[in-house]
């Protein structure tokens, strides 16, 4: 069966080393290693288990949104109310900006163009994510897996740098969440279809108060490993 | 009509809160239904108060309630409980809801200050709220969530709170915990252990000139000014008393 679908580029924009800046941050494990609650590779599991299923569930509906082509102007209102801490929503919208720049230089689209029109200072990163899965030939639910899975990886690496875990151990952690991070970008797909009928109601909003309220102590850090 | 044996209570409790044209308040809808009762209580200066007393033995397995508010314009409310609320498990299959709506108009102004709601063993409830403010409306608003009774197992408890201020969303969160919650809900990403969890939503027009800075209040809990003029108070903590003295403690920080 001919496919139309370009999947190698799934590979490109999935790549830890696209320069989309996602290395400076830790998905919240600074923070979360900083107050205790992350000390090793069962912790690691816990809290990578738990974004998954919150930021990484609403990142990932988002994403495949966006990559259906809803309006983005309305999924970033979305995000902001989905992303109580300011420090946090300042990190997804600076992390949309990095990747806005790599994705222009990668895949050259008009709406990406519009996007960082209306978004000088950047738009929230899934959003961001999902309009460049569209701009590289790519369905929703390749941006539904690229979403939920930076949830984890950001997290998990940053561990190994923070804790000096061993690297095997944290990609032991994440091969263990792959049938979970199936199942998150499933629901994500469903729910981003549902969109264009009920408008953003139909995204989840899965919240994880301990990754709101440790970001803000973090951003108030005077030294620290990564920016968010 | 319901079967008995197959639905439990429905019941759909209904506030509507006027300006009296004196500078007071008056609910000309004040209706009570089933195990939702609500009791006019003595107000202050131009406040109507309002205390819901039913729901303590409820809602059980196949219940679904409802509370429904309108605050008009000018109009200023206080809505409180007398109790906690408890969730328990029902005879009935399936889980039950609990569904509040709120509506507040142009220079009018809601405390919706319910006492926590406690999430039995065995238990399962959805609960949802959803307030649609007018852009010159004004919201206190405070949910509290307390996973088990003393030294108890969780029910399964699923809650999404959307706030809207005209017409637009600034706070959408769910909350998803104990048995058949989506995994990690109690691990170091979420809840840590912690067996109470509150939000206190906070919606003052003049926030949009004035915005206030974002706060910690001490290990799992902050001030977080939203994109919009609100500001939610968010905590965890290990029990009810010290999760209501952090909500407190946030609300008072804003003047």
């Amino acid at each position: 069966m001919a496919s139309a679908t370009p999947r190698a580029a799934l590979l490109v924009l999935a790549d830890g080393r696209f320069p989309a800046g996602g290395h400076a941050h830790s998905g919240g494990a600074e923070a979360a290693v900083g107050a205790g609650r992350i000390t090793g590779a069962s912790t690691l599991e816990d809290f990578c288990r738990g974004r998954l299923h919150t930021t990484g569930q609403v990142s990932s509906a988002l994403a495949a949104a966006a990559a259906l082509g809803a309006d983005p102007v309305l999924l970033d209102e979305a995000a902001d109310a989905r992303t109580p801490s300011p420090a946090l929503r300042s990190a997804a919208r600076r992390l949309g900006r990095q990747l806005m720049r790599a994705a222009r230089g990668t895949w050259p689209s008009a709406e990406l163009d519009a996007l960082a029109g209306r978004f000088p200072k950047g738009a929230h990163q899934p959003v961001v994510l999902g309009l460049t899965a569209r701009a590289a030939g790519l369905g929703p639910a390749d941006a539904a897996y690229c979403a939920a899975y930076e949830s984890v990886s950001g997290p998990a690496t940053a561990t190994v740098r923070l804790l000096g875990l061993d690297p095997f151990d944290a990609t032991r952690v994440l091969a263990r969440l792959a049938p979970e991070l199936d199942r998150v970008a499933d629901r994500a797909v469903e729910a981003a279809r549902r969109v264009a009928d009920e408008g953003s109601d139909a995204l989840p909003a899965a919240s994880a108060p301990l990754l709101e309220t440790d970001a803000e102590a973090h951003a108030t850090w005077p030294v620290r490993l990564f920016a968010s | 009509m319901d079967g008995v044996n197959t639905a439990g209570v429905r019941a759909v409790a209904r506030i509507r809160a006027r300006s009296d044209g004196r500078g007071g308040t008056c609910l000309p809808v004040l209706e009570s239904d089933g195990p939702l009762a609500l009791r006019r209580s003595r107000g202050s200066g131009a406040e109507a108060r309002v205390v819901l007393v039913g729901a303590m033995s409820g809602p059980l397995g196949g219940d679904r309630f409802a509370v429904r508010t309108e605050v008009e314009e000018g109009a200023r409310l206080r809505v409180g409980s007398a109790a906690a609320t408890l969730a328990l498990p029902g005879q009935n299959k399936g889980g039950a809801r609990y569904d509040v709506r709120i509506t507040v108009a142009d220079g009018a102004e809601l405390h919706w200050l319910p006492e926590q709601l406690i999430s039995a063993r065995g238990s399962e409830l959805r609960v949802t709220t959803r307030v649609d403010l007018a852009a010159r409306a004004r919201l206190v608003l405070r949910e509290e969530q307390v996973l088990g009774r003393a030294g108890e197992h969780p029910g399964t408890l699923a809650g999404r709170l959307t706030v809207r201020i005209a017409g637009r969303v600034v706070l959408d969160q769910e909350l998803a915990c104990g048995p058949g919650a989506p995994g990690g809900w109690d691990g170091p990403a979420v809840l840590a252990g912690h067996r109470a969890v509150g939000q206190l939503v906070v919606v003052r027009p003049e926030f949009a000139d004035a915005p206030v800075g974002p706060r910690r209040l001490g290990d799992g809990a902050a001030v977080l000014p939203l994109a919009g003029p609100a500001v939610l108070v968010t905590a965890v903590a290990p029990d009810a008393l010290r999760l209501r003295r952090l909500l407190d403690e946030g609300l008072s920080s804003l003047g």
